[in-house]
């Protein structure tokens, strides 16, 4: 898979930054890094405390998920950055090329070649498969942090298991709207052990972190926590008996690919209301049109559609 | 931490050799380290090991001490690991301290399976904090397809492998590890240049 006239492997040549360790942090930020993360898939779910770097990005900006994917990645690996669904935006853009340079990795946006993917709040249409790594950033890694302010607390909740707090904050929901208003950031239970925020990914993306066969890696850099679920690892989305967990659905297909199924975004395209929904995964969507427009052939060489 | 038994390195000879390159063999032997913990209880190889370790210690166990061990990490030799020439391997390249008590350290280095300590013996982490448990290096003369049945995360269905020789009634600790869930230790196990991780989470089944 890998080229060998693409793989650098010579130290001399591997750090195209000068002045920078391999990956950008130093060995032993690294080795603290790597020690925590082996310890978040032995406890799915459970937030493992870490020292977080100051990174060179503002937080909020996914210091989390870069030191996590700096602790990880090699020369071997074929980086993918994912921000709200789409690789070319400044977010994904700059990580990317962040880590080309100071790890000297090749970059795609094609999930099937990626073997690393950092991901802001969306995990791919595209099914993972084994032996991929999909790295959360995340803003806030505490799912009670808003139902109880106190870390002590917090802790406690999670050592005993004590979640009646959160299904109170879902019942609240269906008293007030009619049903589970929570959208996105929705909690989900780990193991039957852990309730965890699976970051603020919409619902919708849920599922597919049940029994995942890819593993997941989640890092908060200012809230200073590292979790993970392993490959194949029961994800529950909380819900009630009469109010069961549903993902959103629209009633259009994507407009550039026809895709049903799948997360669609709202793109305004003029001041007069209107608008269209179309994948919020432009990598899936732009494999869709072109798939469309390779089976059309002359008849529509534009694609299947497309923004006029 | 203490690290009562810590001694400078102070043999003539030079302590061996680690890593070709410390940053990208750190690096490939941390996944490694990722995929076994992420997929117990399956043999991986270690492509880039230490070359020459000091006996009896493996080259995956010499990796697994280069890539995880540093001052912050008190470690617990067992007695046949507990020798000067690994003593300065591991001072010289990683400066963990060394700590003669089990129940302290982060990890333990175990090269005598026959004898060693029952795994009540090392810290399993507290409630509020499950990740400050000890991660055991458990070195093994090898891997045989058969063995117990085990489950849990990070295993598709299910899978065997049996780690040989075991410590007497190993299975039944790890029961009883597996048990404290989600405290317990995690284990990884070496041979030669392979490698397998038994994570707390994993469920281990009667031999069938």
């Amino acid at each position: 898979m890998t080229n060998p006239a693409e793989r650098v492997t010579n130290p001399a040549e591997r750090v195209t930054n000068p002045g920078y360790n391999y990956a950008y942090l130093d060995e032993q930020t690294k080795r603290m890094v790597r020690r925590a993360l082996l310890k978040a898939v032995a406890v799915p779910g459970y937030q493992v405390p870490f020292a977080s770097r100051e990174m060179p990005l503002p937080y909020g900006w996914g210091t989390g998920g870069i030191q996590v994917t700096a602790s990880v990645i090699g020369p071997d690996d074929t980086l993918k950055v994912i921000d709200q669904g789409a690789d070319d935006t400044t977010n994904a853009v700059s990580i990317r090329q962040f880590f080309a340079r100071v790890a000297g990795v090749r970059t795609t946006e094609r999930t099937a070649e990626a073997t690393l993917i950092q991901t802001r709040h969306r995990v791919p249409e595209t099914p993972l498969r084994e032996g991929q790594i999909l790295v959360y950033q995340v803003p806030l890694p505490e799912p009670l942090r808003k139902l109880e302010p106190r870390e002590t607390e917090t802790r406690r909740m999670h050592a005993l298991s004590e979640y009646g707090l959160m299904s109170v904050k879902l019942y609240e929901d269906v008293t007030r709207h009619g049903r589970i208003a929570t959208s996105y950031d929705y909690p989900v239970m780990v193991e039957e052990r852990y309730v965890m925020a699976p970051s603020p990914t919409p619902k919708f993306d849920n599922p597919k972190m049940h029994r995942s066969p890819a593993l997941q890696l989640f890092g908060a850099g200012r809230e200073k926590r590292i979790y993970a679920v392993p490959p194949y690892t029961r994800v529950r989305s909380l819900d009630f008996d009469d109010y069961p967990f549903e993902v959103q659905e629209f009633d259009t297909p994507c407009a550039l690919c026809g895709s049903s199924g799948v997360y669609l975004d709202e793109i305004i395209t003029d001041d007069q209301g209107g608008k269209m929904f179309v994948c919020s995964d432009t990598d899936f969507c732009a494999q869709r049109v072109a798939a469309a427009g390779d089976s059309q052939g002359a008849r529509d060489p534009q694609g299947a559609g497309g923004l006029q | 931490m203490t690290s009562p038994a810590r001694t400078s390195p102070s043999r003539t000879a030079p302590p061996a050799p680690g890593f070709a390159d410390p940053v990208l063999d750190a690096q490939r032997c941390f996944r490694s380290l990722l995929a076994a913990l992420a997929g117990p209880m399956q043999a991986l190889s270690l492509d880039a090991c230490p070359p020459s370790p000091p006996e009896p210690l493996g080259p995956a166990a010499a990796a697994v001490a280069l890539t995880l061990f540093d001052a912050d990490t008190p470690v617990w030799l067992d007695p046949r690991a507990d020798r000067p020439e690994i003593r300065d391997f591991l001072l010289f390249h990683c400066g963990c301290p060394l700590t003669p008590e089990p129940g302290e350290a982060a990890f333990a280095l175990l090269l005598d399976p026959a004898a060693a300590p029952r795994l009540s013996a090392f810290r399993c982490g507290e409630e509020e904090y499950p990740d400050r448990s000890a991660t055991l290096v458990l070195q093994v003369d090898a891997f045989d397809p058969a063995g117990p049945v085990f489950r849990g995360p990070g295993i598709e269905t299910s899978r065997r492998l049996a780690p040989r020789p075991l410590p007497p009634g190993f299975w039944d600790q790890a029961r009883a590890n597996h048990a404290l869930y989600p405290l317990g230790v995690d284990v990884f196990f070496v041979a030669g240049a392979q490698l397998a991780g038994l994570p707390r989470t994993t469920a281990i089944e009667e031999a069938v």
